[in-house]
């Protein structure tokens, strides 16, 4: 067709085309603070997995005679908290409610959060101010004001920290992932597909979530480190992981006394909470640089 | 003339404005108010107004992507506001619309060929048939499909993606196109290219166009038939040859002034109209144009002069007309 070729104005870039999310992976991979986050997170994640197996003492087993030991000392490389426990083998089981009670309202929300988000977005009308002004009430109190007024209510216990802090970030998530849909209904590829006679389903599974699900994952995982300070926070305030279970909140709390004492050993959890929620969000932020194709 | 492929009747649609406190209808938008025509099989008909005017409005109502307020748009003798959602289904394959935005238009998450094939597997086709249409389709509007079927959309450059939009709609073998501003945001000389192309496929497979543009010389260069439109509102038509050798209303005789012609001898000397068109919220009483008309009359601000006929063919919306062709000019 030598017409054809003729008429095609620019010429095409010589690399081999890629997936969307292959080109994301891809990119990711060349991005260096991503991958020192991402592998710190890994770290930390398998750890918190393993932690039967890794932890050198049962989390719970302490012995009066050796409360407070130093960082570094014979026996307990860590040192041991005001009970006498272990800290290493405390802060591996710990990480492991932790990041339950971190990833758990952030993956709820996703979910639940995406649902009402693009219903509210693409039905609109009084759907949308039904299912928006409902958010809006839980947008009226700070996070952590909701946070504690639902776990306070509820008592203390993981599951009920699971359940408030799911409330709070649900609205936070419906809120993006309506207007996200919002905006590209009103693009006019959505209008081509409906001119073509595609029925609601097939227009939202192929045209609207490919579009909108890439912004709602990263603004879901902007939110996992403030999720995992919230519930630390909760446990810290005796709303969340009831002791004697380890949790670093609840750790923060218990040693904080002990601060004048031995001032390492409660800053050692502090030190878990602020690592792992900062990688979090240098891992969310090279997601949305790496996601940030045009087009 | 032979019975119309697209007929239609006194079309109307007025968006709500809301606003305040408790949110009301404060106003209405008239976009698109009252407008007729017909379109005969195999013709081309161009729509020419300005940005604002209800052109694009006009181009959704037709296609059934929004609902009008009142009015009849009539397929092939079909009303098309009163087909079932399974009729409306079948009816979408003979009339589609090619978009105005090459960069909107297309799903950036879906491979050109993809794009184009969807339509087909709304339909039924199965995929291996699909996506072999799609491929022999993108051949045909210019574009490799071995080298562009499996690109995103922003690997493209504009004109190549308005050759997608072209395949998308012609992919379910419509009868009826309806292009709304189909090059306006494409450079000077791929205009010309994806004009062409335009015509090849309508003479190839015996299409019928509604053009809309704001460029006379596009609308010009391919339709048979123009229809003029000022704030929701038609105020001329008549054949592309009448209106531009003789254009009666002084709002089609002012687009013609202004539109920089290629032929030294078609230039006018009539300044072209200054301002604004007038806020459709509120347009102006009577006839639409009279704010800005030169032979503006007492009666031009009641009632709204209809269409009257001035020759074959040819129509216009002014009182100038009335009882003898006034000499203007």
């Amino acid at each position: 067709m030598a017409v054809a070729t003729a008429l095609v104005e620019a010429p095409v870039l010589a690399t081999a085309p890629m997936s969307y999310w292959r080109t994301v992976a891809w990119r990711l991979g060349r991005d260096r603070t991503t991958l020192v986050a991402g592998s710190v997170l890994t770290l930390i994640v398998l750890s918190a997995v393993l932690a039967p197996w890794l932890a050198p003492y049962h989390p719970s087993a302490g012995s009066i005679r050796l409360r407070l030991a130093p960082v570094g000392g014979p026996g307990h490389i860590l040192g041991t908290d005001e009970q006498g426990r272990d800290m290493l083998s405390r802060l591996l089981w710990g990480g492991r409610m932790t990041l339950v009670a971190g990833l758990t309202p952030v993956l709820v929300a996703f979910v639940l959060g995406s649902g009402l988000g693009v219903l509210a977005g693409y039905v609109g009308g009084v759907t949308n101010t039904l299912i928006m002004r409902t958010m809006d009430i839980f947008y009226a109190f700070p996070a952590v004001l909701l946070a504690i007024a639902i776990s306070g209510a509820l008592g203390p216990g993981l599951a009920n920290t699971l359940i408030s802090l799911s409330i709070v970030f649900v609205p936070r998530v419906v809120r993006v992932a309506e207007s996200a849909t919002v905006q590209v209904t009103g693009l006019e590829y959505i209008a081509a597909a409906r001119a073509s006679g595609a029925g609601v389903r097939a227009i939202i599974r192929h045209h609207l979530l490919a579009n909108v699900l890439g912004p709602i994952l990263v603004f879901s995982s902007t939110q996992v480190s403030l999720s995992i300070i919230l519930a630390a926070g909760l446990s810290f305030l005796g709303l969340g992981v009831t002791p004697p279970a380890a949790e670093w909140g609840l750790m923060l709390n218990t040693l904080r006394q002990s601060i004048y004492v031995n001032a390492l050993v409660p800053a050692l959890p502090g030190l878990a909470i602020f690592v792992t929620s900062m990688a979090f969000n240098l891992l969310s932020d090279g997601l949305r640089d790496a996601m940030e194709i045009r087009g | 003339m032979s019975t119309p492929l697209l007929e239609v009747l006194g079309l109307r649609k007025h968006f709500p404005l809301r606003g305040g406190v408790l949110p009301r209808t404060r106003a209405w938008v008239r976009a698109v108010d009252g407008v007729s025509f017909d379109v005969a099989p195999g013709e081309t008909l161009g729509i020419v107004g300005e940005s604002g005017c209800g052109k694009s409005t006009l181009a959704r109502l037709i296609l059934r992507l929004i609902e009008p307020d009142a009015g009849v748009v009539r397929f092939d003798g079909e009303d098309v506001r009163a087909a079932s959602p399974s009729r409306m289904k079948r009816l979408r394959r003979d009339m589609q619309l090619v978009f105005q935005d090459p960069y909107a238009s297309l799903n950036p998450r879906l491979t050109i060929e993809a794009t184009v094939a969807f339509s087909l597997l709304v339909h039924g086709t199965p995929r291996a048939e699909a996506a072999e249409r799609a491929r022999a389709l993108l051949g045909r509007v210019g574009l490799d499909p071995r080298l562009h079927g499996q690109r995103y959309a922003h690997e493209l450059s504009g004109g190549q993606r308005q050759r997608v939009n072209i395949a998308r709609a012609l992919v379910l073998d419509p009868r009826l196109l309806v292009l709304d501003e189909p090059v306006s945001a494409l450079d000077k000389s791929v205009q010309a290219q994806v004009l062409n192309l335009l015509q090849d496929l309508k003479a190839e497979r015996a299409l019928t166009y509604v053009l809309i543009s704001h460029d006379l010389n596009v609308i010009e260069y391919v339709s048979d038939r123009v229809l003029v439109m000022y704030l929701g509102e038609v105020v001329e038509t008549g054949t592309a040859e009448a209106l531009s050798q003789s254009p009666k209303h002084p709002y089609t005789q002012a687009l013609f002034a202004s539109a920089p012609s290629m032929d030294p001898d078609r230039r006018m000397d009539r300044l072209p109209i200054s301002g604004d068109p007038p806020n459709p919220i509120d347009p102006p009483s009577g006839c639409r144009f009279r704010t800005r008309c030169p032979f503006a009359m007492p009666r031009c601000a009641e009632v709204t002069p209809p269409l009257m006929p001035v020759g074959t063919a040819h129509a216009v919306a002014c009182y100038l007309y009335e009882v003898e062709p006034a000499r203007l000019a």
